[in-house]
């Protein structure tokens, strides 16, 4: 076991090796089951963690040696500008759509974050540490910081509404009769950030292309209410 | 060639959005400023679809897997976690639902009324 251990630390392909292993081991299985839940991504990181645990490796160590591959998310984020410019008529066309529907959303995610927080009597810490679960990963720490949160808590919030959003986008599409595949991107971006956005890119270009419009806006309109609702609890 | 030079276009935007960040005091990650300014300059034409476009699609098909690594980061933190994680797991799961189901109700609705 402690070879094993050694071995990762000084091989550089380990991490990414076992990551994208463990990924297309995920798609295997969601292929063959047709299942939504058996979402490849949760498969992965179930099956490196148990990895990790088996071998004694720490996720420090993993980290470093798949920073490779997390480097790429930023100039992926930037890409998203591509398919949005792609489907610009779209975009102008539906502008005032567009922005109240996100402006709704990101209104809707605050709202009953606070409401549910008195309900179950959470401090101000874990308030602010929960607010920020629907925006992109990078936007969330900064303002979890920014609120006195957990930001390693927030960060965990984040991952498990993004891969939530993916998993139950389907079923809440089919129960809401949400069928117009710009509303299909917008709510999974505003929902469900980057993770929600790669679920959208997987109904289409629109949809990645609203979902990605929808990070970007949620972000921002995110970033402008906090400070107010941060102040009623 | 064409996709050494369309790589360096993306590194480049996310280079300016890096640099933005730095000179901004908000919140907002660099791959939000690299994207609107990558926005910006395909409608402004200073930048060609044509020269971003095949490498910019092949990172988004791949953007998948980018998350795995910061998702299995939970194990990090499953200690503070584990303590409130039942009011935790149902607040994001109810407000997540609403937040989709609002945003595609809304959008959906207002379309609808704009064709008119």
């Amino acid at each position: 076991m402690e070879n094993m251990r050694d071995i990762f630390i000084q091989t550089a392909c380990f991490g990414p090796v076992l990551t994208l292993g463990a990924f297309l081991f995920g798609a295997w299985v969601h292929k063959k089951t047709q299942n939504t839940l058996a979402n490849p991504m949760v498969i992965a990181m179930i099956i490196v963690m148990a990895f990790l645990w088996c071998f004694q490796i720490d996720y420090s160590d993993y980290q470093k040696s798949t920073d490779i591959i997390t480097y790429f998310l930023t100039p992926a984020t930037v890409c998203l500008a591509i398919p949005l410019y792609e489907k610009l008529s779209l975009l102008a066309e539906n502008l005032r759509a567009i922005l109240l529907s996100v402006l709704a959303g990101v209104a809707v995610n605050l709202a009953s974050i606070l409401a549910m927080c008195r309900l179950f009597g959470l401090t101000h810490e874990h308030y602010v540490t929960i607010m920020p679960k629907s925006v992109t990963t990078p936007i969330g720490m900064g303002m979890s910081e920014e609120l006195g949160g957990y930001v390693t808590l927030t960060v965990a919030c984040i991952v498990i509404t993004g891969n939530f959003g993916f998993m139950a986008a389907g079923k809440i599409f089919a129960l809401f009769g949400i069928t117009d595949p710009v509303a299909r991107g917008l709510s999974l971006g505003n929902a469900a950030h980057a993770i929600g956005t790669v679920r959208a890119l997987q109904y289409g270009l629109t949809e990645g292309a609203m979902g990605g419009l929808a990070i970007a806006l949620a972000g921002l309109m995110t970033v402008a209410l906090a400070p107010v609702f941060a102040g009623l609890l | 060639m064409k996709y050494i030079a369309e790589l360096a276009v993306i590194l480049g935007f996310t280079l300016l959005g890096e640099l933005v960040r730095l000179a901004v005091p908000l919140p907002v990650p660099a791959g939000i400023y690299g994207l609107l300014l990558l926005f910006l300059s395909l409608l402004l034409g200073i930048v060609k679809l044509g020269q971003v476009s095949h490498t910019g699609h092949y990172l988004l098909e791949v953007m998948i897997v980018m998350f795995i690594a910061p998702g299995v980061g939970i194990v990090k933190n499953w200690g503070l976690l584990s303590t409130v994680l039942l009011p935790y797991c149902a607040i994001v799961l109810i407000s997540t639902v609403a937040v989709m189901a609002v945003t595609g109700l809304v959008a959906q609705r207002l379309m609808k009324k704009g064709e008119k």
